[in-house]
């Protein structure tokens, strides 16, 4: 992937949207395996009864991943210089996370070229479940 | 119960090896379609050394060698059924690679209530160094107990 130059970037301009499957049993047991974290809130219903949920739901750091790739897809890595993410609501099991973002604003930031994008992770519902800003570094 | 007394207070300093098997297990999870995050030679063709840690990939390795449920059960005085994750953010320095050795520096930098008490936050801050004692990222996590 080139890296993105700030001649090809405009305030405004949108990221390619990112729409997952439907979040399952399965997604949440695979994050937990792979990310290391084992709250049982997320894996077991039983626990999450207790705790006066109706059920396991998703980790957050499950669509703050999400979040990475949605950056990861636009720009390489290597330009990224910060992501700021807000956990605003919880995703449950069926919901749907639909990823996008928008460039916000222009700025200058130790010396480099840089913009701040919005990026958000909602559920089919138009519901917010986690909001934030990345700063992206620009060639 | 968490005060601000914890403030200052080490939560582990815990130095972790960065594994290909788990970097591929992680794009597994999140469905990561990009190559270049499972196949080594498409790092290497996208000029990384080897495959990249992908951007929240690092708070998973923060955890490795510690007992996170510890941490918010006997550190911050929370319990575990009624903590949320808050606010995270990743300040990044330098990327890191399968193969780097990093060592991850955490403290409790606040504690504060919201709600007349009804909400308190803890906040721990985290910063990245790898093997040359390079500065790889600062991490920032905010934990709520409802």
């Amino acid at each position: 992937m080139a890296m993105l130059s700030h001649e090809q970037v405009r305030v405004g301009d949108t990221l390619p949207p990112l729409t997952l499957r439907p979040i399952n049993r399965t997604t949440l047991a695979l994050y937990a395996g792979a990310s290391g974290d084992h709250n049982q809130i997320h894996i077991d219903i039983d626990f999450a009864r207790k705790a006066g949920m109706p059920d396991v739901f998703a980790h957050g750091m499950l669509s703050a991943a999400y979040l990475g790739r949605l950056l990861t897809a636009w720009v390489p890595q290597s330009q990224l210089r910060k992501i700021t993410v807000r956990f605003t609501g919880i995703t449950q099991l069926g919901h749907v996370p639909h990823l996008t973002g928008h460039v916000a604003e222009e700025l200058e930031q130790n010396g480099e070229r840089c913009v701040r994008v919005e990026i958000r992770c909602e559920n089919q519902y138009g519901e917010h479940k986690v909001v934030g800003d990345a700063i992206v570094a620009l060639s | 119960m968490a005060d601000k007394s914890l403030i200052g207070r080490s939560t582990g300093v815990t130095t972790v090896e960065v594994e290909k098997g788990r970097l591929r297990f992680f794009a597994k999870a999140i469905g990561e379609t990009d190559p270049i995050y499972t196949d080594e030679a498409a790092a290497k063709a996208a000029g990384y050394r080897s495959l990249p840690v992908p951007p929240t990939f690092l708070m998973c390795l923060e955890s490795e060698g510690r007992n996170p449920q510890s941490i918010v059960e006997d550190v911050m005085g929370f319990d575990l059924g009624r903590i949320l994750h808050a606010e995270q953010g990743f300040t990044y320095h330098a990327m890191a690679f399968a193969g780097d050795v990093l060592t991850f520096d955490t403290h409790i930098v606040d504690v504060y209530e919201k709600k007349g008490g009804a909400l308190t936050f803890v906040v721990q801050e985290t910063r990245v160094t790898n093997q040359a004692g390079e500065h790889i990222a600062d991490l920032r996590s905010s934990l709520v107990q409802r």
